[in-house]
């Protein structure tokens, strides 16, 4: 639920990143934050637990520029990744208009993933709507402890576990080092704003 | 791409035209900031600030107000759900120089106004029910 104001030309578009705990959502935000602070005017908003766990949501506002006129306000959200946090989770997805998932692609974690993505399906479909339909991409995330000797499951079963209905896009990312944060970002904005176009004709 | 998504509770579930909009935002000035509130937002419960009026000397960065005050709102609603209240009327934050005040327009919209110690609290709420009124008067309009 996009909010166009065609007075003053402007629209308020809200992306929320989901996925199971600890799985780096708020570090994909971190660093959107660092690398384009010069860009972003306010402060990023993070409600979190004294062990640093998101707790209701971190917000961060960007603004993109102009867009057939329009001047596009993005609004990031990550949820909460605990299972327990069901129901602040659904309050975040409210009026959303694109998604990112972000799962963890170490092998322990890979139940996780799954059960998050269905509780996504679920949570989606109480706002009626449907995951096929909602601008999505996945980001296979902490690909860089490979390198610790930690063990990783390979992008194609992340791919055939999470994405074998879904066929949306997918990165293989680090939200630490920053490797594809920004093309993840990027690509769900372009998503978004491809499905508010014909609003804004 | 746009075209064969017909999920259409992705769009807006309101429209509002420019006319609407300025009725609207000369409301929120002519009753809340004339009567000396410091800023007053109208923003949906997705935290869209729908319409904003100050009175110039606002700095606040207010796009993260209204997402924290949908939320807090949404939450506060969801406690009186669980203690078998249909709803809080009373949402108010004071603090030593501004305080919050949150007021529900309907289902989809909320009136956040900030306002300092000139104003009294039972002066603003009156204000605020009045606003409240006229400013869904214009929403009957644009149903």
């Amino acid at each position: 639920m996009a909010f166009v104001n065609m007075k003053s030309k402007e629209v308020q578009a809200k992306i929320v990143y989901y996925g199971p705990g600890r799985g780096g959502k708020t570090t994909n935000l971190e660093f959107i934050y660092s690398k384009f602070r010069e860009r972003i005017k306010s402060d990023m908003v993070s409600i979190k637990t004294h062990g640093d766990r998101t707790l209701f949501f971190d917000f961060l506002p960007f603004d993109i520029g102009k867009i057939m006129g329009y001047d596009v306000k993005i609004q990031l959200y990550t949820v909460p990744g605990q299972v327990k946090y069901d129901a602040t989770r659904r309050l975040v997805l409210k009026g959303v208009d694109g998604m990112v998932f972000v799962a963890d692609s170490q092998v322990e974690q890979r139940k996780k993933n799954v059960l998050s993505l269905k509780n996504l399906q679920e949570n989606l479909a109480m706002y009626k709507k449907s995951i096929f339909k909602v601008p999505l991409v996945l980001q296979y995330n902490k690909r860089d402890l490979k390198k610790e000797g930690i063990p990783l499951l390979p992008t194609e079963t992340l791919e055939k576990d999470l994405n074998s209905q879904l066929k949306v896009p997918s990165f293989a990312a680090s939200a630490v080092s920053g490797e594809n944060v920004v093309p993840t970002m990027k690509k769900i904005i372009s998503l978004t704003m491809a499905s508010l176009q014909n609003v804004l004709k | 791409m746009g075209s064969n998504y017909d999920d259409n509770i992705t769009f807006m579930d309101y429209t509002l035209d420019q006319e609407q909009l300025e009725h609207i935002e000369s409301v929120l000035g002519e009753d809340l900031i004339k009567s000396g509130v410091h800023c007053v937002l109208l923003i949906d419960m997705a935290g869209n600030i729908i319409a904003k009026c100050d009175n110039g000397r606002c700095q606040h960065d207010l796009y993260s107000l209204a997402a924290l005050a949908s939320a807090n709102f949404a939450a506060v609603d969801t406690m009186a759900k669980i203690v078998g209240e249909a709803e809080f009327s009373l949402l108010f934050h004071k603090g030593e120089n501004e305080n919050i005040h949150f007021n529900k327009v309907n289902e989809e919209f909320l009136l956040i106004t900030i306002f300092g110690k000139e104003v009294s609290l039972g002066l603003l709420r009156l204000k605020v029910a009045e606003a409240v009124e006229k400013v869904n008067s214009v929403f009957m309009q644009a149903a």
